[in-house]
């Protein structure tokens, strides 16, 4: 069983499925339409250089989410 | 009389919709506003094999919810307006992202025609894709296209010719899973039942987007019903599957897109990292990226107003000549008011209005090369997590620091934030922001009040009293006028491009444009009234007996409809320190902050002979004796604090497209300056802190 855990925890290079998407109702429209759906694979690219926001790696290409949004994510680590 | 065919092109952003409208209809293309909103809308026309083609240039969205105010202009335009053909653009090197905007295309039944664009890096990459194949599994025409190249538009228009000859309309059969689909037809038997109809729509979209909790569509339909049914069947959705119905339902877009990809697109070689992904390791660096975002800042802040300052100087003298040859001309003995209309009013306020133009040109230049590049969505990543703080946008950044410069630009350069809340509060408290054109006041009061040793800090205390009213304001603002309209940081980075040099000279020239059409007859109006409000009524000759040029033009002033203000304004002016001169110079100061320093010059009665610095000189003796330096510093505090100019009120019009706001922000900002600057000066009285 592979660990489960929030987007925001992963650390950059780690990848992860998503599971469920569980923030709010606004921020989650707008996160899966950009492609963050559940059963799709994410990575975490990089950290601003400010620790917030974070740079994710979905269908290839980058999204940019802040670690509140990320936070909304559920993901098992592969 | 050719026949007529209306196009609406849409896309992603980044796509290069820009490029292909700029292709297409070249430079017979004007800017405009959607009704009623601040969106930009761009059109233009072309004629092709006897054709007539109209082309419209759609916000460039992900989707077309009714989230964001750019998705919506896309929608109505495309529900209402029918356009003929819909064409959308697809950054074929991002292809399932892009798809997903197609599909709700298909899902609407519009007629639509793809455009794979950048298809050139796709195959560079490796990714073969089965145009063909994946054309009969959409059911809609797929043209490949190199915006950059100019390549594929004339089969993009032979297509978009025959679906429009065709009237063939798209349609998709996506399944949203049977949970999804049980509600969605309990619904649709009601909107039968009711026979509710919006512009058309197939009963089925109507249900679709009211499980979608659409607030556009629900308010539409009105049948408390349908509502109810909705509402419900939302509710049931979530007890069974544990999601709401907008997730499932992007899921299985998604679902259906991926499906269709893989069919069709076939990897010839591993993927690797892009040179895109190599830059960025170096450009948004944890360590590097903060310090190379800075030094560019600089660049660009340094080389735009390096360079603007020479074509500004020429423009500002080539008006003094102009002026002054007016003035030589005019038949001696018939000074008239047409004269002092005509050199002071007319030639002062259209120069006014051009000196902007070189500063904006150069901004807009770097701004464009930032924006085409990719560089700004990188910006507002590296500066997001400062900003958020203050509550607001990673975009809002670089307006902020152009604020330094000139708000007039930062204003215009608030366009790239899509929120509008976000956007709204950093045109609201840019003017806190110090501009350049201020700084000639700071520089005339600290030499006259201050000693040397605390110049430096006297003025870096200004700058910093700006840069805490401008965070405090906004905080202000996001907790009050817009409170919980947070948007998301969802953001895409996209690849770097090397920006085209004609996508920048539009740019530029758009801007440039926007500036003189929209707020250049408000400039122009104002400086008129300001110069008749400095001119007039003219005092009676019989008070300019045996008195200097410098004399009679004190007295002039003193006796002009904004003397007369001042002196009126006295009273309320006295709990803050200040006189009739100082309120009369604030109230030419309107035009533009730095004409301050000769407004009072004038009400003291000082020469122009010997040069600025002279008179500078001898008007900081003039203050010495009449101010005190708690006065001096409540001048620069209501001159940081107070509205700008009214460029930048005119501007804010334009931006905000309501005066509304501009008048907000008039208003909202003196009475702030004269709240502060009150406070400051009773409480310098009270603690007897300069005035001795």
């Amino acid at each position: 069983m592979a660990k489960k855990m929030n987007l925001s925890e992963l650390y950059p290079g780690e990848k992860g499925r998503v599971l469920k998407i569980i923030g709010a109702r606004n921020i989650n429209k707008k996160i899966v339409d950009m492609g963050v759906v559940p059963g799709i694979e994410v990575e975490i690219e990089k950290v601003a250089p400010l620790g917030d926001p974070v740079d994710v790696k979905v269908k290839g290409y980058h999204l940019s989410l802040r670690k509140e949004e990320a936070e909304g994510i559920l993901v098992e680590l592969i | 009389m050719p026949k007529q065919i209306r196009v609406a092109l849409a896309g992603n952003p980044n796509s290069g919709k820009t490029t292909i409208f700029n292709n297409l209809v070249g430079a017979r293309q004007h800017v405009g506003n959607y009704p009623g909103v601040t969106v930009e809308k761009k059109e233009g026309s072309l004629s092709y094999n006897g054709f007539e083609i109209k082309v419209i240039d759609l916000p460039g969205t992900y989707s077309l919810t009714s989230y964001s105010i750019d998705e919506m202009v896309a929608r109505n335009f495309i529900i209402e307006e029918k356009p003929d053909v819909v064409v959308d653009i697809i950054d074929t090197s991002n292809l399932e992202r892009n798809l997903y905007l197609a599909v709700q295309f298909m899902e609407l039944g519009v007629p639509l025609v793809l455009a794979f664009n950048m298809s050139d890096v796709v195959e560079k990459k490796g990714i073969n894709i089965d145009v063909k194949h994946l054309s009969d599994l959409l059911g809609v025409p797929i043209i490949p296209t190199v915006g950059h190249k100019g390549k594929g538009m004339k089969e993009l228009l032979d297509a978009v010719i025959e679906i429009a000859d065709q009237k063939k309309k798209s349609e998709v059969n996506i399944r949203y899973g049977d949970e999804v689909e049980k509600e969605m037809e309990k619904i649709q038997g009601l909107i039968k039942e009711e026979s509710i109809t919006i512009n058309g729509l197939s009963p089925r979209w109507i249900a679709l987007k009211m499980l979608e909790n659409d607030k556009a569509v629900k308010e539409k339909i009105r049948s408390p019903k349908i509502i109810s049914a909705a509402e419900e069947g939302s509710r049931n959705i979530q007890v069974i599957t544990g999601d709401i119905p907008e997730i499932i339902i992007a899921e299985k877009r998604y679902g259906f897109i991926s499906g269709a990809c893989q069919k069709s697109v076939t990897r010839t070689v591993e993927e690797r990292r892009s040179i895109s992904d190599r830059i960025d390791k170096v450009l948004a660096n944890r360590f590097l990226g903060l310090p190379i975002f800075l030094a560019l800042m600089y660049l660009v802040f340094h080389l735009s107003f390096t360079y603007s300052e020479l074509p500004m100087d020429w423009i500002e003298s080539f008006f003094g000549w102009l002026g002054e040859t007016v003035t030589n001309l005019w038949p001696k003995g018939e000074e008239s008011v047409l004269k002092s209309l005509l050199v002071d009013g007319v030639i002062a306020g259209v120069g006014g209005v051009l000196v902007f133009l070189p500063i904006i040109f150069f901004f807009f230049f770097f701004i464009a090369i930032l924006e085409d590049s990719g560089y700004m969505a990188r910006a507002a990543f590296i500066m997001d997590r400062i900003m958020h703080k203050v509550g607001l946008h990673g975009k809002s950044f670089i307006p902020m620091l152009i604020g330094f410069g000139c708000n007039v630009p930062a204003i215009m350069a608030t366009r790239t934030i899509e929120n509008k809340a976000d956007r709204f509060t950093t045109i609201m408290v840019n003017p806190l922001i110090s501009c350049g054109a201020r700084l000639p006041i700071y520089a005339l009061i600290i030499p006259a009040f201050f000693p040397e040793r605390l110049h430096t800090e006297m003025l870096w205390l200004i700058y910093i009293i700006g840069i805490g009213l401008a965070i405090l304001g906004a905080w202000v603002l996001r907790n009050t006028v817009f409170e919980g309209e947070s948007a998301p940081f969802v953001m895409e980075l996209p690849p770097y491009r090397v920006p085209t040099i004609r996508g920048i000279l539009i740019h530029m020239w758009e801007r440039a444009w926007l500036y003189l059409k929209k707020a250049g007859l408000i400039i122009l109006t104002v400086s008129i009234i300001l110069w008749f409000f400095t001119s007039y009524p003219k005092p009676p000759e019989s008070q300019f007996r045996n008195l200097s040029g410098e004399q009679k033009n004190e007295i002039e002033l003193s006796y002009s409809i904004a003397g007369r203000i001042g002196h009126g304004l006295e009273p309320i002016l006295k709990p803050i320190g200040f006189d009739w001169r100082i309120g009369t110079a604030l109230i030419g100061a309107f035009a533009a902050k730095e004409v301050f320093v000769s407004q009072m010059a004038i009400t003291f009665a000082v020469g122009e002979e010997g040069g600025e610095e002279k008179r500078d000189e001898s008007l900081r003796s003039k203050l010495r004796d009449k101010y005190n330096p708690l006065i001096g510093f409540c001048i620069m505090l209501f001159s940081l604090i107070t509205a700008p100019c009214m460029v930048t009120i005119a501007v804010t019009k334009k931006e905000t497209g309501s005066w509304k706001w501009a008048l907000a922000q008039l208003f909202g900002l003196t009475a702030l300056a004269y709240v502060i600057t009150f406070i400051v000066y009773q409480a310098g009285l009270i603690l007897k802190i300069g005035i001795g």
